[in-house]
């Protein structure tokens, strides 16, 4: 299919910067072409037939075709391949897009209106800046090359105590990556990526969120594993160094009376151990089992009542809605994934 | 009976005489007038979206790009596409297709027309209040901001959503109860089969959206919580609501348009319909399968990755029956007598740029593909040419050819050649480009936007200058016309189905005495 | 106007042709109707799913004896309405009428029924959403409960009193006589509004007071 690179140099595509944007790229090859032939025959037999049938007298005689059920079949079974083709295509690459490797580096999105923060493991966070001139510097994901990159993401307010506000969907993506997610308030989303080109590339919101939608703007640097190391380390202001998000988990574990009733060893107290709980299967009063992801130890701190693991009784661990904040959960929840 | 010289233009004078008028005619005209109006409000819109867009940088601030953004599309959607070809056409001339006196329930037809204008009074109040800003879309949780101007937006859409029902359901009865003598469904024109089917999607869809933006204005009233995540709710439920009516409801868009080609084609080349049972049932399967692709307005939602395949599957099997319309026409053109008319001008265009709309279609249905393009200008530039390249063309093309029957006069042809000119071209000028800028990964509802995007951009809103014109063209061809034309013949065509039978304009009546029908619609021989 | 008279309208070829017609039209809207409360339904049954207990606790502060009491005023109501229209049919103008404001008798019942519900839950503070002041009994986003409380049971509150409204329309009708064995169209399909009424309520009651 030799065809198929052609096409996808003229396809207007931004780089490719990852393998996936270039599988990505060769599906789309294949759509131009395949629909460029399609629109071919079709305009052209239109062409071909207005010119050779126009009329020319005032009472021409007219063939009286009323169907061919032999051309009806071509003309519906022929497309129907073509799309099983797109279809199938499509849904292996997406699969492939929506596997979130084991090893992979973790960074914590959150969308705000307006703005972009993420948040590494080692607790550095990242936000806009503003250069001497008071232009914006839209905040910069710094990642690796050839390392597969995890993203969790979530969206929050701006201000938790404002009532009449709402944290609202955004959505996150790279156009040289080929990769989009949206993020919604109340639950974590993820995606992953493994950047094979160096640079610097665009990051859009292409959730609608208001007034300041289309000034959402970030930006991703793939740097090499040298370079990242140092910089993810570094911290530029000098200032005292942040807690990683798993010691921020450890403060709240002792200081948000989780301790009282949580053990870290294996023990069984009030609640379950939080030791190996991160992917271990759970299983529960009522309902079925599932794996602990995020969004289940999420939906546990916040709602414990929800899910209620097998052998413990209901009612017994306090709600933290609206008493942790999305940042505090996260770190929690990081500090529980260290419990292996 | 009427006497001579009377027609249902001019058997009752006076404007009260319209407004309570129960004749399928007269309602369909008053669909015409309120259409009319809100689709040269949208297109303004649409000029000003674009001239916002015309460079990098900012000219109106982006609250109210936004206004015009999510006003061009509510009106445009909700008040001009949706109703347009059922409304107007359909009304006035599907009795006519069948050999009725009327619709089934005149009384409702005209309440229809009220739940029209009154939803567009509701539209209108909330522009007053501020204006919703929240995209056509409403997603929540933007949409709950506890503003009175997201409540009367959403409000509006109920209210017009009852048209839209109460139509589908006088259709539905049309169709089955109102056939004159020997009028089989198979001899049926495809313009009514494709209204048919579209009044079965009305029936059934519309409801699922008025119940969505009613309780979106329970959520904005009294904070009820089930769309809100901070009240434990879920915001992407309301996303499948909205698409569970918004995906057949373009279906509602394109299905009548499709009618309004088939009359087209097979009129202008003077030819049978290539077909006629696979377009006819083709437009039933449509329906039927819309009901199971609304996903795919969803694939980065969050949703389930097996959700999103399923609902990748389904969306290419919508593919097919399309294909197999757009083919046929293709067959009937095959050794016709083609008169390239202004209506099929218009009925040529609709196939050229549906192609482009369907093909792209299916770059989205993929859903790999998808991932890059969703909310980007691909999209944007997707929906255009199926709405605008698609069903506008068909409402072009539909009026200009069944504007003698109504009006009783000719337009002028020149003038109408030229509207299509300037349409067409400003069209694809306006949105090919889109497609491009969607590629390069351009984000819709964007306010402002990269300079790398500019040149592009530039290209488009000069486009769309040119399709302002056009429109500025037809719409003087059809006024002069109505004032001014040559009386228009009984048939001047040279057509074949029932409506070419009477006078034109027809009588308040339509038929003298109730045809006796004994062959298919399209007999030419 | 048809409805007015004995005479069939215009456009169909005699009254039987008008019945059908009319008929079948009173269904499709039905239809209709189902899908707009099969929507919060599906909503019901997703939330039903993803918070078992809020559902659980929610109904037991609904009195299932006062929801059984309803379902069989709505189920007598329907009762009276099949036989508002024998008697129509039958030309037959007293007992139509007795039958008809029974019926609107048994619609008002309900509502007074409803009347005491709702003011006890807004009096315990058990409203939907952010205005929920009362008790969770340690059941986080128990509110959610009483949005669909309030929703469903609203909405089909105004459809019993959007049926109320016909069948007075059709009860005033039937006492001027002006039905009969050959017309008698809008009591028919005035009665299968309110058998549809009936019929969401008898999902309605399970659903919210039995779970
Ligand atoms: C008139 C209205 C109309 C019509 C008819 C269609 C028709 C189709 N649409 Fe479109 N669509 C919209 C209106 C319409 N759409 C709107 C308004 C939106 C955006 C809403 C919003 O977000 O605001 C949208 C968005 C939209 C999306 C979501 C994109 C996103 O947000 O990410 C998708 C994804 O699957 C999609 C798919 C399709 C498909 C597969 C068809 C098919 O029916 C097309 C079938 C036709 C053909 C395929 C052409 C003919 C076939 C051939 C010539 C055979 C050969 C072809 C090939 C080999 C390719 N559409
Ligand atoms: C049937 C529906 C329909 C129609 C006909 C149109 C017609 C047009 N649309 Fe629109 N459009 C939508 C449905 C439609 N649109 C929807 C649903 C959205 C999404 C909204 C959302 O995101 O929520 C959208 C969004 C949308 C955008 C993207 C906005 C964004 O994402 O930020 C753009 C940008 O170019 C655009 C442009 C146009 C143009 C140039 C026309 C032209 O074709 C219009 C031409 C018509 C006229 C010009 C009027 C007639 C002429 C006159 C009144 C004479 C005066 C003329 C002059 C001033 C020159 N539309
Ligand atoms: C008063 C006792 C108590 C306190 C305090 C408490 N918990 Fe729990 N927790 C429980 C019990 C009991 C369970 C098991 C029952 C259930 O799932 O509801 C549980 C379950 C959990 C689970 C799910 C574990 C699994 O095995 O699937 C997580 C996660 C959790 N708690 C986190 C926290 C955090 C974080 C805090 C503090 C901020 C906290 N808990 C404080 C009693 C408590
Ligand atoms: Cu954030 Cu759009
Ligand atoms: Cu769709």
């Amino acid at each position: 299919m030799l065809w198929i690179p052609s096409a996808h140099a003229q396809s207007f595509m931004p780089p490719a910067a990852t393998d996936i944007a270039e599988n990505v790229d060769s599906l789309y090859g294949f759509l131009l072409i395949t629909s460029l032939i399609s629109f071919v025959i079709l305009m052209g037999g239109l062409a071909y037939f207005v010119n050779k049938y126009r009329r020319r007298t005032a009472n021409d005689k007219t063939a009286y075709i009323t169907h061919d059920h032999t051309l009806e079949f071509i003309w519906s079974f022929i497309p129907f391949v073509i799309f099983m083709i797109c279809f199938a295509w499509g849904a292996k690459v997406y699969l492939d897009m929506r596997h979130m490797p084991e090893d992979a580096m973790e960074v914590h999105v959150i969308g705000k209106k307006w703005d972009w923060e993420f948040i590494y493991k080692n607790g550095r966070k990242i936000t806009s800046d503003v250069d001497d001139a008071g232009k914006k510097i839209p905040a910069n994901m710094v990642v690796p090359i050839n390392k597969p990159v995890r993203l969790i993401m979530t969206s929050t307010k701006v201000n938790p105590e404002d009532k009449r506000d709402r944290a609202v969907l955004h959505s996150f993506f790279v156009p040289a990556f080929r990769v989009k997610q949206d993020i919604v308030p109340g639950r974590y989303t993820q995606m992953s990526f493994t950047p094979t080109k160096k640079g610097k590339f665009y990051i859009f919101c292409t959730e609608y969120c208001g007034t300041g939608h289309s000034s959402m703007l970030g930006t991703i640097e793939v740097v090499d594993e040298l370079a990242f190391n140092n910089w993810v380390i570094g911290d530029d202001s000098g200032g005292p160094k942040e807690l990683s998000l798993a010691e921020k988990g450890k403060e709240i574990f002792k200081t948000r009376a989780c301790i009282g009733c949580h053990s870290l060893d294996g023990s069984k107290m009030t609640g379950p151990t939080w030791k190996g709980l991160y992917g271990s299967n759970r299983e529960f009063n009522e309902g079925p089992a599932l794996v602990a992801d995020d969004n289940y130890l999420r939906e546990s701190i916040l709602n414990s009542n929800a899910k209620v693991v097998k052998g413990y009784a209901p009612n017994q661990m306090p709600s933290y809605q609206g008493q942790l904040e999305d940042e505090e959960v996260t770190a929690v929840i990081e500090f529980i994934k260290t419990l292996k | 009976m009427a006497g001579a010289g009377k027609n249902y233009l001019n058997h009752e004078k006076g404007i009260m005489s319209w407004l309570t008028s129960r004749d399928h005619k007269r309602i369909g005209l008053l669909y015409f007038y309120s259409i009319a109006f809100f689709f040269l409000l949208g297109g303004i819109l649409a000029m000003l979206i674009r001239t916002e867009l015309f460079r990098s940088g900012l000219y109106f601030s982006p609250d109210l790009y936004n206004r015009f953004m999510t006003y061009h599309g509510v009106i445009m959607v909700f008040f001009v596409i949706v109703p347009g070809i059922p409304a107007i056409l359909g009304n006035i001339i599907m009795p006519l297709h069948l050999g009725a006196r009327d619709v089934a329930f005149p009384t409702v037809n005209l309440m229809s027309w009220y739940c029209y204008v009154g939803g567009a009074l509701l539209a209108f109040l909330s522009i007053f209040m501020g204006g919703a800003d929240t995209g056509w879309t409403f997603y929540t949780p933007y949409s709950i901001n506890f503003s009175g101007a997201n409540i009367t937006a959403a409000l509006a859409a109920f209210v017009a959503g009852f048209s839209s029902v109460l139509t589908g359901v006088n259709f539905v009865a049309t169709v089955h109860k109102l056939r004159a003598p020997g009028m089989t469904m198979n001899r049926i024109t495809l313009f009514t089969w494709s209204l048919y089917a579209t009044a079965i999607l009305q029936v059934l869809a519309t409801p699922v959206i008025a119940i969505t933006v009613l309780l979106l204005a329970m959520e904005n009233i009294f904070g009820i919580g089930i769309f809100d995540p901070e009240l434990g709710g879920d915001p992407v439920l309301f996303q499948h609501f909205f698409w569970f009516y918004s995906h057949p409801a373009v279906y509602i868009m394109i299905l009548p348009a499709m009618g309004v080609i088939s009359e087209l084609i097979t009129t202008f080349s003077r030819k049978t319909i290539f077909g006629y049972t696979a377009i006819a049932y083709s437009s039933l399967a449509i329906a039927g399968v819309s009901f199971l692709v609304w996903g795919h307005h969803m694939f980065t939602s969050s949703q389930s990755e097996v959700a999103a395949i399923i609902f990748s599957v389904l969306t290419m099997l919508v593919g097919v029956p399309t294909a197999i319309k757009l083919f046929n026409w293709l067959a009937t053109l095959y050794k016709g007598s083609i008169q390239m008319q202004s209506p099929m001008l218009y009925a040529l265009g609709f196939i050229f740029i549906f192609t482009i709309g369907g093909v792209t279609g299916i770059f989205l249905s993929t859903i790999a593909t998808d991932i890059h393009f969703h909310d980007t200008y691909f999209v944007v530039a997707h929906f255009h040419y199926v709405m605008v390249g698609g069903t506008l063309m068909a409402i072009m093309g539909g009026a200009f050819y069944w504007f003698p029957k109504i009006t009783g006069r000719m337009f002028s042809e020149p003038l109408a050649r030229m509207s299509w000119v300037f349409i067409f071209i400003g069209f694809n000028v306006t949105f090919f480009p889109q497609f491009v800028l969607g590629a390069m990964g351009m984000p819709r509802r964007y306010a402002d936007y990269l300079p790398a995007f500019e040149s592009l951009n530039q290209i488009s809103t000069l486009g769309s200058y040119t399709i302002g014109f056009g429109f500025i063209i037809a719409l003087v061809a059809i006024i002069h016309g109505a004032l001014h034309g040559n009386k228009a013949p009984d048939n001047p065509w040279g057509s074949k189905t029932l409506e070419w039978t009477i006078p034109s304009p027809p009588p308040h009546e339509n038929f003298e005495t109730i045809p006796t029908v004994t062959a298919g619609p399209y007999e030419y021989r | 106007m048809s409805t007015d008279s004995h005479h069939h309208a215009h456009h169909f070829n005699d009254a039987e042709h008008e019945y059908v017609t009319s008929k079948e039209g009173v269904w499709i809207f039905l239809t209709s109707e189902i899908l707009m409360f099969g929507a919060l339904f599906v909503g019901y049954l997703i939330y039903a799913n993803m918070y078992p207990e809020i559902f659980i606790e929610g109904s037991k502060s609904t009195d299932w004896r006062l929801g059984a009491l309803n379902t069989v005023v709505l189920l007598f109501s329907s009762l009276t309405m099949a036989l508002g229209i024998y008697y129509c049919q039958m030309n037959d103008k007293k007992k139509a009428v007795l039958n008809l404001g029974i019926t609107i008798l048994c619609g008002a019942i309900f509502m007074i029924v409803k009347y005491f519900e709702y003011s006890h839950k807004i009096h315990l503070g058990k409203l939907p959403g952010m205005w929920f002041t009362g008790d969770t009994h340690g059941v986080e986003n128990l509110p959610l409960y009483f949005s669909f409380y309030f929703m469903m049971t609203g909405l089909h509150g105004i459809h019993v009193l959007a049926g109320m409204g016909l069948v007075a329309w059709v009860m005033i009708r039937a006492s001027r006589g002006e039905f009969g064995p050959h017309y008698y169209t809008p009591v028919e399909g005035v009665g299968l509004f309110w058998h549809l009424i009936d019929l969401i309520w008898i999902f309605l009651f399970p659903l919210l007071y039995l779970v």
